[in-house]
């Protein structure tokens, strides 16, 4: 920073000791910080100079004093002056604080993906190793984590004050923010969209962990199926395995390696597929058409809960192979068993040996 | 610098001329001239039309959006409205239009008879457009198409089954329909409320026509009325083809 | 740069005389009041409502900061506060900050200031007072039914799907309401327009009236778009449409850019005449002409365009286009600049003038310190990283009440007291309300400078429990909002005394420019005996020491 590291830490430090600041537990945090102590200057320095105006002329020119008003009709150099300065600063600040919105918002390739849900008046966090948390949130340090969000059923907000991210949790679509925590120790998480009743009880503790407690306590937590095999199990019982074969004639495309990758759709447009447009395929199919295959998929809206678009999404993010799902469709139709060690080249990172 | 709020008293010659030239019993006290009123009134409604065409924005702006996101869903339910229908109404709105202007230069050359046959014209073009209407909305109903409890998508995911020659939709666009006939009775809707406004305010105008009372000189509520009418008039040769003629292809 | 030294001298208060005839005893009767067509009457019938209803929404604030004193929820069960601070958000807005200048003091000012007997249309006038009334009762039957929680700003889906109060009541009272500010606003526009008298150029109206004009620009072009969105959400409600439901195909996205389309020009409209309240103040109190007549006009017009274009930095963190994120925040700090303008012209209108400390004075003085520190804030809140950490908390809060009520309110109070003796005949004990308002000034800072920062440390809004670390700040809060709440009810008292006991006022107690100050206190209903021709500049102090030395006043 521009400002010494000693007057920053006595700043954000022995301020936050006093209740009186957040402390600073993110990668960005004190980025954030820095340009809320220019602002800050800007604020005390522009409502000092207008006090200084205000009183210093006031007193000087007082009745008592001035008897007499000079009638000035004004000068076009001073109203340019108090254009262009508060306006380049304006400017300033609108700069610092666009490339710190892009860096808040746009997560690093080597960010680790978490899942939230929240709804009246929760939050659901589901890591990809299928470790559930309500209304709390365990993270390593070091490590840039991505939250995918969704609600259930208003708007909510997810916000660390102390990590300086916030974001909108919206019905109907995923919303993202990434952080790297880097102070393990208890944060709070606050809802802070209104959302009826119980919002001010939809709040939550971040626990950052160093790596090797976060380790212990994913082995500690998991449920025994990870978000990636739940979803398996959903694309079999709710028939994707059908037409998403993977066979050459199949009705539906291929889905293994589909994520990350660029689809031409039937309209001609081209898209990224990335979690938002996997579950936007499931609920509003007819929009999604890749190119070459009829729209005859089925819409699954209001047949599936949010955590079971998560599970889905998670599972064809992290196919590589329809290896397991000519399986279960070999099972389902046979009596002959799956076999029961997947071969090499198959194991996904995020699957739990049972 | 003497004085420099002087008094009107120097100028009494020439506003006595202006007072000469019209005194309505119309006019009122708080302003200085006839033609002041006058202006002033054709201002605000002018101004109201601006507020309004803000109000009706919003919709658009709603229709825009989602014709946008739906199109298929949109092409397709717009093809169920009647255009011929439609159509019909358009015409009865032009022509009920140019009644009304017709009745505001029949108030300005003083032609009392003339410009009570104007309005009533008008205002039977006027019941005649909502009786259009009212069939067009029956129609809607017997086929639930009206959005809520009651909607039936199998018209749009079948429609061979009804006779119609449309490619069927995938379900998940069909009830997208329901959006495009939100915005339909929405603003047709709003369109027919201030049709229903205007034509009380024209049993009103008419009364006051046939009393003579804007066939001697004081035309202002005619003229600011027509504005009014032609507005409404105008925001349905939009909603006209945005509703009704989405991917329309001509006869051949 | 030109200059001419003059010098004024205050009346003797003790020689005016009240006039025989004027618009409060011209005709009597109930009846009078409620059918009449004088603006000036309309302008005391809206006094004494948007009193009324601030009253109303200071009670909740009173209870909002009560329950806050405690980290927990103990004092009212949590649907009870969601609906104080709706109500308490509603009333402020809608039914006191909205009309509360142009409502009152541009009804009564505005055709006087130009020269006109009268508004463009005085019935549409009434019309307008009426609609508020009929938004205000509306209001208080949704809370007497068992009140709305959706928060002013009625998110849907929340407020479609999920809530089961009287969001119906309280959207249709808004509704209602907002065609009271068209109307208002369509008025002004019209009058200025087209009833200036002879020699009135728009560049000698009063910059009361400039900003009037900007804001009347506003409340017609902005106020049908919030009124089209309560539609929409009330047929969502009533039918169940799924225009702003994602599970229909709907996008409650959609809402919010209808809602704030409206809502942020709302703020302007609420602040601008509040602007035109402290030029006219500072002016007189300086005994000079305020220093850059036109950049001030120009800016308050700036504001006006510039504010229709920046909606979007309410949502900043909606999920809006990272792209679209970054214009509206460009516009933003754009729109912060006139504002910037104004404060420095204001400053420097006092630069070798002949100051006096009356009490609108020093309303005028609180504003620009603490609408200098809410409009700054507002820099932060354009400034994208920054919104990140701070919206939807209590720096918000801090910041809104900051420009609407350090600002705000504080050039209503000013503007009160200043027409007060125009208004009414009498003075108001200015030792009194010297007290009051140094009390509000204390009271004000004391409550929300904590807030600012309770906002970084990320207290959210709208919440009815803390985490316990936050108490202390909260308590400050509510010690502050007591102290106000006192300078609050002080002018109610004195104001209300001063109509029977205060001093006359005679027709310019301040030794002011402007039309208004040259005809009696109170005025006659027709306001002029003459229509008068204009021939000097506006805040010509020239053009009133000569008058004042040539003066012979007619009274009616």
């Amino acid at each position: 920073m521009g400002i010494s590291p000693v007057l920053w830490q006595f700043l954000t430090k022995w301020l936050h000791a006093s209740a009186l600041f957040p402390a600073e537990a993110s990668g960005i945090s004190p980025y954030v910080d820095a340009l809320y102590f220019f602002l800050l200057l800007m604020t005390v320095v522009g409502t000092a100079l207008v006090a200084a105006l205000v009183f210093g002329f006031s007193i000087r020119y007082r009745r008592a004093r001035n008897p007499v008003a000079t009638q000035i009709d004004g000068s076009t150099l001073m109203e340019a002056t108090w254009t262009i300065i508060p306006l380049a600063i304006f400017l300033l600040v609108f700069v610092w604080g666009a490339l710190l919105y892009f860096r808040i918002y746009n997560p690093p390739t080597n960010a680790m993906n978490i899942y939230v849900v929240g709804k009246q008046w929760m939050w659901k966090a589901e890591h990809p190793g299928g470790q559930h948390e309500i209304n709390a949130l365990h993270v390593p340090t070091g490590q840039p984590v991505q939250l995918t969000m969704i609600s259930q059923d208003v708007f909510h907000s997810f916000s660390i004050p102390d990590f300086r991210v916030k974001r909108e949790v919206i019905p109907g679509r995923y919303s993202t923010v990434w952080f790297e925590a880097t102070q393990p120790g208890q944060y709070h998480l606050f809802c802070t969209q209104y959302c009826g009743t119980q919002h001010s009880g939809m709040i939550g503790e971040i626990t950052v962990l160093t790596p090797d407690d976060y380790k212990k306590w994913l082995q500690e937590s998991t449920s025994g199926m990870s978000l990636a095999q739940n979803g398996e199990r959903l694309f079999a019982s709710m028939g994707c395995n059908a037409c998403h074969s993977g066979n050459a004639a199949a009705r539906g495309p291929n889905l293994a390696g589909v994520y990350g990758s660029r689809l031409t759709l039937a309209n001609g447009s081209d898209v990224l597929v990335n979690d938002a447009y996997l579950r936007d395929a499931i609920l509003n199919p007819s929009q999604h058409v890749t190119a070459g295959y009829a729209p005859i998929m089925p819409t699954y809206q209001g047949q599936i809960s949010e955590d079971g678009l998560i599970d889905l999404v998670e599972y064809i993010k992290n196919l590589q192979s329809n290896y397991r799902i000519q399986q279960t469709l070999v099972t389902s139709s046979s009596d002959a068993a799956a076999p029961t060690t997947p071969p090499q080249g198959t194991i996904t990172p995020y699957m739990v040996k049972p | 610098m003497d004085n420099a709020i002087a008094t009107v008293q120097e100028h009494g010659a020439d506003l006595h001329a202006a007072h000469e030239h019209v005194a309505l019993p119309q006019h009122r006290h708080h302003f200085e001239t006839e033609e002041q009123q006058r202006e002033a009134g054709s201002f605000g409604m002018w101004l109201f039309l601006l507020t309004e065409i803000m109000f009706f924005g919003g919709m658009f702006f709603a229709y825009l959006l989602y014709r946008n996101w739906y199109y298929p869903a949109f092409a397709v339910a717009s093809n169920q409205l009647s255009v011929p229908l439609g159509a019909a109404n358009t015409a009865i709105l032009i022509t009920s239009g140019f009644c009304m202007a017709l009745g505001v230069w029949a108030s300005e050359v003083q032609k009392k008879g003339f410009l009570v046959l104007m309005l009533v014209l008008t205002t039977l073009f006027g019941l005649a457009f909502l009786g259009v209407k009212t069939v067009e909305y029956h129609e809607k109903w017997e086929k639930h198409h009206i959005p809520g409890a009651s909607f039936n998508i199998s018209e749009f995911t079948n429609p061979a089954g009804f006779g119609l020659k449309e490619e069927p939709l995938a379900p998940d666009m069909a009830q997208k329909t329901q959006v495009f006939f939100f915005l339909y009775f929405a603003m047709t809707g709003m369109h027919a409320l201030h049709m229903i406004i205007g034509i009380g305010l024209l049993f009103w105008l008419t009364h006051r026509a046939h009393r003579g009372d804007f066939t001697a000189g004081y035309v202002a509520p005619i003229e600011n009325f027509g504005l009014y009418w032609h507005f409404v008039d105008i925001v349905w040769l939009f909603l006209f083809p945005l509703l009704y003629l989405i991917n329309r292809h001509p006869l051949h | 740069m030109s200059s001419t030294s003059t010098i004024v001298s205050l009346p003797d208060q003790s020689t005016a005389k009240m006039p025989k005839r004027h618009y409060i005893n011209n005709e009597h009767g109930l009846l009078s009041w409620l059918l009449t067509g004088d603006h000036k009457r309309i302008a005391i019938l809206y006094l004494i409502s948007i009193t009324f209803f601030f009253f109303i929404g200071g009670a909740f604030a009173g209870l909002i900061r009560l329950e806050l004193l405690t980290p927990q929820p103990d004092l009212v069960a949590a649907d009870t506060y969601n609906k104080f601070f709706t109500m308490h958000g509603i009333i402020m807005i809608f039914l006191f900050l909205v009309p509360s200048v142009p409502a009152t003091l541009g009804n009564f000012l505005i055709p006087i200031m130009l020269g006109a007997k009268d508004l463009a249309f005085p019935k549409i006038n009434l019309l307008s007072w009426y609609l508020y009334l009929i938004g205000g009762t509306l209001t208080l039957a949704a809370l007497v039914l068992g009140g709305v929680d959706t928060g002013w700003t009625f998110t849907t889906p929340l407020s479609t799907h999920y809530l089961n109060t009287h969001v119906i009541t309280a959207a249709s009272a808004i509704f209602v309401a907002g065609f009271s500010s068209i109307f208002t606003g369509l008025n002004f526009i019209v009058t200025i327009h087209r009833m200036r008298c002879p020699g009135m150029t728009w560049f000698r109206m009063p910059l009361f009236v400039w900003s009037h004009y900007a804001a009347s620009l506003l409340m017609v072009l902005g106020t049908p778009v919030l009124a089209i969105a309560l539609v929409l959400v009330l047929l969502e409600r009533l039918i169940g449409i799924g225009v702003f439901d994602p599970t229909k195909g709907g996008d409650p996205l959609l809402f919010q850019h209808l809602f704030w389309f409206y809502s942020h020009p709302a703020v302007y409209i609420m602040i601008l005449p509040g602007m035109g309240v402290i030029s006219e103040v500072i002016s007189t109190f300086s005994r000079k002409r305020v220093f850059g007549y036109t950049a001030v006009a120009f800016s308050s017009v700036a504001i006006a365009l510039f504010g229709f274009f920046v909606w979007e930095h309410h949502m900043f963190i909606m999920g809006v286009s990272n792209y679209s994120a970054l214009v509206f925040s460009l516009l933003t700090m754009l729109v912060a600049v006139p504002s910037a303008i104004k404060i420095f012209n204001w400053a420097f209108t006092l630069y070798k003038g002949s100051i006096t400390f009356e009490t609108p004075m020093l309303y005028a003085f609180g504003f620009m310190g603490l609408f200098t520190i809410g409009g700054l804030t507002g820099v932060f809140l354009g400034s994208l990283g920054m919104d990140i950490h701070l919206t939807e908390t209590y720096f918000i809060v801090a910041h809104f009440h900051f420009v609407m009520v350090g600002g705000m309110l504080m050039a209503f109070l000013a503007g009160v007291h200043f027409w007060w003796p125009k208004m009414t005949g009498r003075m108001y004990p200015e030792s009194l309300s010297k007290l009051a308002a140094v009390t509000t000034f204390i009271g004000f800072n004391l409550t929300f400078l904590p807030q600012f920062i309770l906002g970084y440390l990320g207290m959210p809004r709208r919440y009815h429990a803390y985490p316990p670390e936050f108490q202390v700040l909260n308590v400050l809060s509510t010690a502050g909002a007591t102290v106000l709440g006192v300078g609050y009810m002080l002018p109610l008292l004195y104001l209300g005394w001063s109509l029977k006991y205060g001093a006359i006022a005679g027709n310019n107690p301040w030794q002011a420019t402007g039309l208004e100050w040259q005809i009696q206190s109170p005025p006659l209903t027709e306001n002029f005996l003459e229509t008068p021709i204009v021939e000097h500049e506006a805040y010509d102090y020239d053009w009133l020491a000569n008058k004042t030395r040539n003066e012979v006043t007619t009274v009616g």
